[in-house]
C-alpha cells in the first residue's frame, strides 16, 4: 500500500500542450498506471494556472486528503511559485508540490503526437517518483539592512539613489570619477525635446550632493563584496584626492595655477585639456578637485606645489592616502553605464588618422557651451566652421565584427546632431543610415522635424571615409564613399567633417564587476537581468539590481525609468524588513566531509567557508542559492542539496525510465 | 515569349530556391548569403561598382527574389576584381566574393556568360585554364596574345608592338611554356575533380 | 637559419623573375633558406574558380599536398605572390571548414596518388615572414647602405590583407608592416592612404576603363604624397602599375613616371647588393633616376609646426608602430 496520496494535474495550456500531447489519454493513464505508486486523482484542465485550475487542486487537497501534488504544465521558472502557493493556501506544505514541464520539454519540442504523449507519461512518472521523497520545508527569513549601495553615479544611479533617499532610507553612492553625472553631463542638448542636459541634470546632482540620506563616495571603487541579500558587507576604496574636502571651498584657484595640462580622455572625450589638479567640469558634484598623481609634477619630480601655494584654505594635502571603507547594506543597485565603442577599430572610417573625423562623444563636447570650443562647431584646427558634414550611423553596432546589436540611441543622437549642425552652422548635412530606428514616444516626430530642416538622408552603410581624392572637388576633403541604396548607385560625397555615431558597449571591466557582485553578463557583455521581459531590473542574485545602460543600450528616459524601478524594488524589500529565502539549499554532512576544501572556491555565490576548528566546510544557508555545484564537486559525497538529494534524483530517473511500472522487457 | 506584364513574384513554393542553390554551390557550409540586410556596404566598397549593372547588394536581393536569368546575365560578377573589400566590411559577414565566383560558374554552366557586356571575361578565364590544364603553369604572353587575338584584334597588335613588346624585350615574357614534369598526374586529378564536380554543389 | 618551403608561382618564373632573384638574395642575407616545392603547378589565379569549383580546389590541393609531402619537419610554406598566397591559404582554410569539399577534393587528389590533410601546411606571405618571423631588428642588422632620403609608398594591394582569416597579420584597410620595414632600411615612408586598394587585377584584360581608373587612383595618390618609388609585394600589382602607367597617362592626360619596385629589390639595395643584381632596370618605368635620390645621411626630420593654440587634440593611434632602426 503506498504511503502517500498523490494528485496529478495535467494542463492543456490552451493548445500549447494539448495540440501536441493527448492530454485526456495522459490523464487517464496517470490515474491508472500510477495508482500503485499512490496516485489517487488525476485531472486535466485547460489552464491549470488560472484561479479555477488552482481551485481544482485546493479542493482535492482538502477533500481527498492529498499529501503530494504533481502538476504537469510549463517550466518551473514560470509557475512553480503559483502552484506551491495554491497548495499552501489549501493547507499543504508548498514544497510537497512538484511541477514537471510537458510544454518546454515536450509539446514545444516535438511534433509527433503519439511520441510526445509517451514522453509526457515518462515525465509525469518521474515527477511522481520524485515527489514521494519530498520533505516539508520551511522558508528561512533574513533581516534586511535598510541601507542601500548604488554603484555608478550616472543618471541611472542618481535617479535610483534619489528615490530611495527621498523615502528616508540611507544610500551610499559610489562613483569612480571625481564627479557624478556620467555621460549625460557631457552632452549639450538631449533628444527629442532638445532641452539642455546640464539644466535638467545639475539640479539633481546638487540634491544628491546635499542629501541628508546620501553618503556620496566619489573617486571611489568597490573592492570586495561579501554577504547576502539583506546583509552585504562592502569594501570601498576611496582614492586619495590629495585635497582635504573639509577645508576646500571649491574656489578652483588651484586649477588655474597648476602648470600641468593634460588631455582629458574621460569628460572631454579626448578633445580638450584639464589640469593635473582638476574637477571633471565646473558644476561637478562634489565641488572638490582631485590631483591626478600620475600627471602631477610634484609627484613626478618632487617640485612644484603651485596648487598648495595658492590654496588659501590650505586644503592641499600631498600626504593623503587611499581610504578603505566598510559598508553594511541590504541591497545593491549596479548602474555602471556604458563605454563608447573605440572607433579606431573600424579603420575604414579613418578615426585617429583623418583629423576631421570625430566620434559622437567628441561632437557632444564640441557643441557644449562649456566644452573646449565654447560650443562652436569647428574642424580639428579649432577655427574653421565646416560647410558640409556627414553623420554616419551604426559605427560598431549591428556589425558581427564588433557588436551584434543595435545601440538603440544613435539614430536619434544622429538626428540630434544633424539638427544642431544645421541650426548652428547652416552646413549641408548628410545622414547615412542602414535604416532609421526612431521607436519611442516623440522620436519619429523629431525625425519629421529634421526632415523638414533640409538634412539629406542617404540610405546605406558608408563603405569608407577617405582622403584619397580622384577629382579636384575632392581635394582636401573627406570623401564619403557609399552605395546610395535608394538608387543602387555608388556615390562619393566630399565633406569637411565626419561624425561617427559610435556604438554603446559594455564597460571594459563589466566582466570583473559582474563577478564581484555574483551576477553574470550576456554574450555581448551586458549585465543579465532576471527575466528579459518580466523582471528587467532584478538579477539572478537576490538583493542585486541593475539599472540603466549597464543592462543594455538605452536612452535617458528608459534609463531613468529603470533607475526608479530598481529603487522601487529595493524600497519594497526594505519595507518587508525581513525576507523569506527559498529553503532549497546545499548542506554539508560534517561526518563525511574530509576537509579537502574543493568546494570552497567553486561556489559561485561564495557561500562556503571553512571551519578551521572542525576542519570541515560549512555552507552559509542565506548565501547558498541551491545551484548544486558543490554537491556535484564533493569527492566525499558529503554535500547534498535539499530537494535534490541523490535519493530524489535517482527516484525521478527511475520513474522517467518507467521502471516503476513496466515489466522488464525480454527481447 | 510571353509579352504580358511580368511581376517579380519571388519564391512561392518550397522547391529549392535560387538562393538555396547559390548557397549550396558556394564553399564553406554557410556563406551567410541569407543574412544580407541590404545595407549596401558591399556596393559602396566595390572598386568596379560604378560599372556594374547591379550592385552586389541588388544582386543579392534579386537572388532572393528568384530572378535567375537577370542575375546570371548580369555583368556584376564578371566585374568583380576579387579585392575582398566588401567581404571584410560586410557587417553580416556574407562571403560576397565567394558568391560572385559561384554566380560566374553558374552563368558559365547555364550558358548565360555571354549575355552581359563583360562577355569577354569568361573567355579570358577559359583561355587561362587551357594553359593550366595542358602545361600545369600559366603562360603570360601566350595568354595575352591568344586572348587579345580572339577578342580585340587591334589590342593584340598594340600588345605586340607596345607594352607587350617592352615586356618581351626586357625578358619579362616567355615564348615557350614551361610544362610541369608530372602533368599526367595533374590531368588525372583534374579529370577526376570534374567528374565529381557534378551539379556544382560544394557542400552537398 | 630558418628553412621554409617555397612556392614561387608562375609570375616569378618570367615576368617577375627579378622578384624571385631579389628575394633569394635577401633571404640569404637574413639567414633564410627557401626550398622550392618540386613540380608545383599554377594556383589558378582568380580564373579557375570562375569556371569550375572542385577542379579549382584540386589544383591548389595538389600544391598543398606536394608541399606537405616534401615538407618533412612542419615548415611554413612561403608564397611571394599575393594571389598565390591567398589561393593556398584560403583553400587550406575552406577545406578545413567544410568536410564535404574536403572529401571531394581529396577524392580528386587520390586519382593522382595524393592526399592532403587540411591544416598541415602553414601558408605565409613573404612579407609576413620578413616582418614577423625575421623581425625588424634582424633586418636592421643586415642593412649596409640605408636608403636615406628615398621616399617610398608601400603598396600592399588586396589579397595579403583581405579577406581576414584568423591570424591575418596586418590591418585589412590601413596595414603598416611594410611601412615599418621600409623605415627600418632607412627610407622615408610617405603617407599613402590608398595603400591597400585594388590594382585592378585581371580587369586590364576585361574592362580597361575600370582597370585604368584604379591604377590612376593609386599612382595619383602616391605621387600626391611625394613618393619617389612605389614598393610592391605582388607581381600582379607590379605589372599593372608599371606596364599600364603609359596607358594611364594617355587616358588621363597625366604624366606619371613613378617606378614600381618589389620590396625585396629595395631590401636588397639596402643590404648592399648592386642595382644590377637586384634587377633594377627590368621595370618599364626606370627606377634609376629615383634611386639617385638616396642620400648618405638621413634627412633632417621635418620640424613639426607647433600646433596652433586653438587646435584640438587628435586621438592617439591605436598601435604606434615605430621603426627600430637607430639612425646614428
Ligand atoms: C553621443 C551620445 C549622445 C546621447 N544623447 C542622448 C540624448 O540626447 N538623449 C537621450 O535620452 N540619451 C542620449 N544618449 C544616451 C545616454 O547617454 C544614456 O542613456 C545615459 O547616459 C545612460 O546613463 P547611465 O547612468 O546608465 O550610464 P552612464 O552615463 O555611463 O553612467 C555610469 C556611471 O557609472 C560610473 N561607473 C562605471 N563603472 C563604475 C564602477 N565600477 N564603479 C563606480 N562607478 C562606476 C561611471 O563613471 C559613470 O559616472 C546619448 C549617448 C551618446 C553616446
Ligand atoms: S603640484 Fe601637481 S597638481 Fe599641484 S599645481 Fe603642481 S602639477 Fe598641479
Ligand atoms: S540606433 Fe540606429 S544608428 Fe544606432 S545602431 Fe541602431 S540602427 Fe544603427
Ligand atoms: S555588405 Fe553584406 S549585408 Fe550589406 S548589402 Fe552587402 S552583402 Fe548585404
Ligand atoms: S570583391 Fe568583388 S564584389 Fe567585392 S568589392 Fe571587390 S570587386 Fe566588388
Amino acid at each position: 500500500m503506498p504511503q502517500e496520496r498523490i494528485g496529478v494535474y495535467v494542463c492543456h495550456c490552451g493548445s500549447n500542450i494539448a495540440g501536441t500531447v493527448d492530454v485526456e489519454e495522459l490523464t487517464a493513464w496517470a490515474g491508472e498506471a500510477l495508482r500503485h505508486r499512490g496516485v489517487v486523482v488525476a485531472r486535466d484542465y485547460k489552464f491549470m494556472c488560472s484561479s479555477l485550475g488552482q481551485d481544482l487542486i485546493a479542493k482535492d487537497i482538502k477533500e481527498d486528503a492529498l499529501t503530494r501534488v504533481v502538476v504537469a504544465a510549463c517550466s518551473p521558472h514560470l509557475h512553480e511559485a503559483t502552484f506551491r502557493k495554491a497548495c499552501a493556501d489549501a493547507g499543504m506544505n508548498p514544497y510537497l508540490c512538484e511541477l514537471v514541464s510537458i510544454r518546454e520539454q515536450v509539446s514545444w519540442v516535438h511534433t509527433d503526437k503519439a511520441a510526445a504523449t509517451a514522453k509526457a507519461k515518462a515525465v509525469i512518472s518521474g515527477g511522481v517518483e520524485r515527489v514521494i521523497h519530498h520533505a516539508p520545508l520551511e522558508p528561512m527569513s533574513v533581516p534586511i539592512n535598510p541601507a542601500t549601495l548604488v554603484v555608478g553615479g550616472g543618471i541611472a544611479g542618481i535617479q535610483a539613489a534619489m528615490e530611495i533617499a527621498d523615502s528616508g532610507f540611507h544610500v551610499y553612492l559610489v562613483e569612480r570619477e571625481p564627479s557624478i553625472g556620467g555621460h549625460m553631463a557631457q552632452f549639450d542638448k538631449t533628444f527629442p525635446t532638445l532641452d539642455c542636459a546640464a539644466c535638467i541634470l545639475t539640479p539633481k546632482m546638487v540634491s544628491i550632493g546635499s542629501h541628508p540620506h546620501i553618503t556620496l563616495l566619489t573617486y571611489s571603487e568597490v573592492e570586495q563584496v561579501d554577504g547576502y541579500v539583506g546583509n552585504f558587507n562592502v569594501t570601498v576604496r576611496k582614492k586619495a584626492s590629495y585635497v582635504n574636502s573639509d577645508l576646500c571651498t571649491g574656489c578652483s584657484v588651484c586649477e588655474e595655477k597648476c602648470p600641468k595640462s593634460v588631455i582629458d580622455p574621460v569628460f572631454e572625450a579626448g578633445l580638450g585639456y584639464r589640469k593635473a589638479i582638476y574637477r571633471s567640469f565646473p558644476q561637478a558634484v562634489p565641488k572638490f578637485p582631485v590631483i591626478d598623481a600620475d600627471n602631477c609634477i610634484y609627484f613626478d619630480t618632487g617640485k612644484c606645489k603651485a596648487c598648495e601655494i595658492h590654496c588659501e584654505a590650505g586644503a592641499i594635502d600631498f600626504e593623503q592616502e587611499d581610504q578603505i571603507l566598510e559598508l553594511n547594506v541590504g541591497n545593491i543597485i549596479l548602474a555602471t553605464g556604458y563605454d563608447l565603442f573605440d572607433a579606431r577599430r573600424e579603420t575604414q572610417y579613418g578615426y585617429g588618422r583623418l583629423a576631421n573625423v570625430f566620434t559622437s562623444l567628441e561632437f557632444e563636447r564640441l557643441t557644449n557651451a562649456a566644452g573646449p570650443t565654447n560650443g562652436n562647431i569647428v574642424l580639428r584646427d579649432g577655427e574653421t566652421t565646416p560647410k558640409s558634414v556627414g553623420i554616419i550611423h551604426c559605427v560598431g553596432s549591428r556589425d558581427r565584427k564588433f557588436n551584434n546589436y543595435c545601440s538603440v540611441i544613435c539614430c536619434m543622437q544622429s538626428l540630434k546632431f544633424a539638427h544642431l549642425v544645421k541650426e548652428r552652422t547652416g552646413a549641408e548635412v548628410f545622414n547615412f543610415y542602414i535604416d532609421m530606428r526612431t521607436a519611442y514616444k516623440e522620436y519619429d516626430e523629431f525625425y519629421q522635424r529634421v526632415l523638414s530642416e533640409g538634412v539629406h538622408f542617404i540610405r546605406g552603410r558608408v563603405a569608407e571615409v577617405t582622403d584619397v581624392s580622384n577629382t579636384p572637388e575632392e581635394e582636401d576633403k573627406l570623401v564619403i564613399q557609399i552605395e546610395d541604396t535608394r538608387i543602387g548607385r555608388q556615390r562619393r560625397i566630399p565633406v569637411d567633417m565626419v561624425i561617427l555615431s559610435a556604438a554603446l558597449e559594455p564597460r571594459h571591466d563589466s566582466d570583473e564587476v559582474a563577478h564581484q557582485f555574483g551576477i553574470s553578463c550576456s554574450v555581448n557583455g551586458w549585465f543579465i537581468e532576471k527575466h528579459p521581459k518580466l523582471d528587467p531590473v532584478a538579477t539572478m542574485t537576490e538583493g542585486i539590481y541593475i539599472a540603466g545602460c549597464a543592462q543594455g543600450p538605452k536612452d535617458i528616459p528608459s534609463t531613468v525609468t529603470q533607475g526608479a524601478a530598481a529603487a522601487a524594488r529595493v524600497l519594497g524589500r526594505i519595507q518587508q524588513k525581513e525576507m523569506a529565502l527559498e529553503p532549497i539549499r546545499a548542506e554539508v554532512t560534517e561526518a563525511l566531509c574530509s576537509g579537502c576544501r574543493i568546494c570552497n572556491n567553486l561556489c559561485p555565490y561564495t557561500a562556503i567557508v571553512f571551519d578551521e576548528a572542525k576542519e570541515v566546510s560549512v555552507i552559509n544557508a542565506a548565501l547558498c542559492q541551491g545551484c548544486g555545484t558543490c554537491v556535484a564537486a564533493c569527492p566525499s559525497n558529503a554535500i547534498s542539496g535539499t530537494q535534490f538529494s541523490n535519493e530524489q534524483v535517482m527516484a525521478q530517473l527511475h520513474g522517467l525510465l518507467m521502471l516503476n511500472i513496466m515489466e522488464p522487457v525480454v527481447s | 515569349m510571353d509579352t504580358s506584364v511580368k511581376y517579380v513574384r519571388g519564391p512561392t513554393t518550397h522547391d529549392r530556391t535560387f538562393l538555396e542553390e547559390v548557397i549550396a554551390q558556394t564553399p564553406v557550409d554557410d556563406p551567410r548569403l541569407a543574412y544580407c540586410v541590404q545595407c549596401g556596404t558591399c556596393g559602396g566598397s566595390c572598386p568596379s561598382g560604378a560599372d556594374m549593372d547591379y550592385s552586389p547588394r541588388e544582386l543579392f536581393a534579386m537572388i532572393d527574389a528568384n530572378m535567375r536569368e537577370e542575375v546570371l546575365s548580369s555583368n556584376t560578377p564578371w566585374y568583380c576584381v576579387s579585392c575582398y573589400y566588401c567581404m571584410v566590411r560586410c557587417p553580416q559577414d556574407v562571403h560576397i566574393t565567394d558568391v560572385m565566383y559561384t554566380l560566374k560558374r553558374m552563368a558559365v554552366r547555364e550558358g548565360f556568360s555571354h549575355e552581359s557586356n563583360a562577355k569577354d571575361a569568361p573567355d579570358f578565364s577559359e583561355t587561362f585554364i587551357d594553359f593550366v590544364e595542358n602545361y600545369g603553369r600559366s603562360f603570360e604572353l601566350g595568354l595575352a596574345t591568344l586572348y587579345h587575338l580572339r577578342h580585340h584584334p587591334l589590342n593584340a597588335v598594340r600588345m605586340a608592338t607596345g607594352m607587350g613588346f617592352d615586356l618581351f624585350r626586357k625578358g619579362r615574357m616567355n615564348l615557350l611554356p614551361t610544362r610541369i614534369e608530372n602533368i599526367d598526374q595533374l590531368k588525372a586529378i583534374l579529370a577526376e575533380a570534374k567528374a565529381i564536380g557534378g551539379n556544382g554543389d560544394a557542400n552537398l | 637559419m630558418q628553412t621554409y618551403s617555397y612556392y614561387p608561382g608562375c609570375a616569378l618564373e618570367r615576368n617577375a623573375a627579378v622578384y624571385h632573384d631579389s628575394l633569394m638574395a635577401v633571404a640569404e642575407s637574413l639567414d633564410l633558406t627557401f626550398t622550392e616545392v618540386a613540380d608545383w603547378n599554377c594556383c589558378g589565379a582568380t580564373e579557375y574558380i570562375t569556371i569550375d569549383l572542385i577542379p579549382a580546389y584540386a589544383l591548389v590541393g595538389r600544391n598543398l599536398a606536394l608541399a606537405a609531402e616534401q615538407n618533412c619537419n612542419g615548415r611554413s610554406l612561403v608564397a611571394p605572390c599575393s594571389a598565390c598566397f591567398l589561393n593556398l591559404k584560403k583553400a587550406d582554410h575552406y577545406l578545413a571548414q567544410s568536410p564535404e569539399l574536403n572529401r571531394k577534393v581529396n577524392q580528386a587528389l587520390a586519382a593522382g596518388g595524393l592526399h592532403y590533410e587540411p591544416g598541415s601546411v602553414h601558408v605565409k606571405h613573404l612579407l609576413e615572414i620578413i616582418t614577423e618571423d625575421v623581425g625588424f631588428e634582424k633586418v636592421a642588422r643586415a642593412v649596409k647602405r640605408p636608403l636615406f632620403g628615398l621616399k617610398i609608398a608601400p603598396y600592399y594591394g588586396c589579397l595579403i590583407v583581405r579577406p581576414v582569416f584568423d591570424g591575418t597579420f596586418d590591418d585589412a584597410e590601413q596595414p603598416t608592416s611594410m611601412d615599418t620595414l621600409m623605415r627600418t632600411i632607412g627610407a622615408e615612408v610617405v603617407d599613402f592612404p590608398a595603400k591597400a586598394q585594388c590594382c585592378g587585377g585581371h580587369m586590364t584584360q576585361i574592362s580597361e576603363a575600370v582597370a585604368l581608373h584604379l591604377i590612376h587612383q593609386l599612382l595619383k595618390n602616391a605621387v600626391d604624397h611625394g613618393a619617389d618609388v612605389i614598393a610592391a609585394i605582388c607581381p600582379m600589382c607590379q605589372l599593372n602599375l608599371d606596364a599600364y602607367q603609359d596607358a594611364v597617362n594617355k587616358h588621363y592626360g597625366t604624366n606619371f613616371h613613378i617606378p614600381i619596385l618589389y620590396f625585396t629589390q629595395l631590401l636588397g639595395l639596402a643590404f648592399g647588393f648592386g642595382e644590377a643584381t637586384m634587377g633594377i632596370g627590368q621595370e618599364l618605368v626606370d627606377a634609376r633616376p629615383a634611386l639617385a635620390n638616396i642620400q648618405v645621411k638621413p634627412l633632417k626630420p621635418v620640424k613639426r609646426k607647433r600646433p596652433s593654440k586653438t587646435e584640438l587634440p587628435m586621438p592617439p593611434k591605436l598601435q604606434e608602430v615605430r621603426s627600430c632602426l637607430k639612425n646614428e
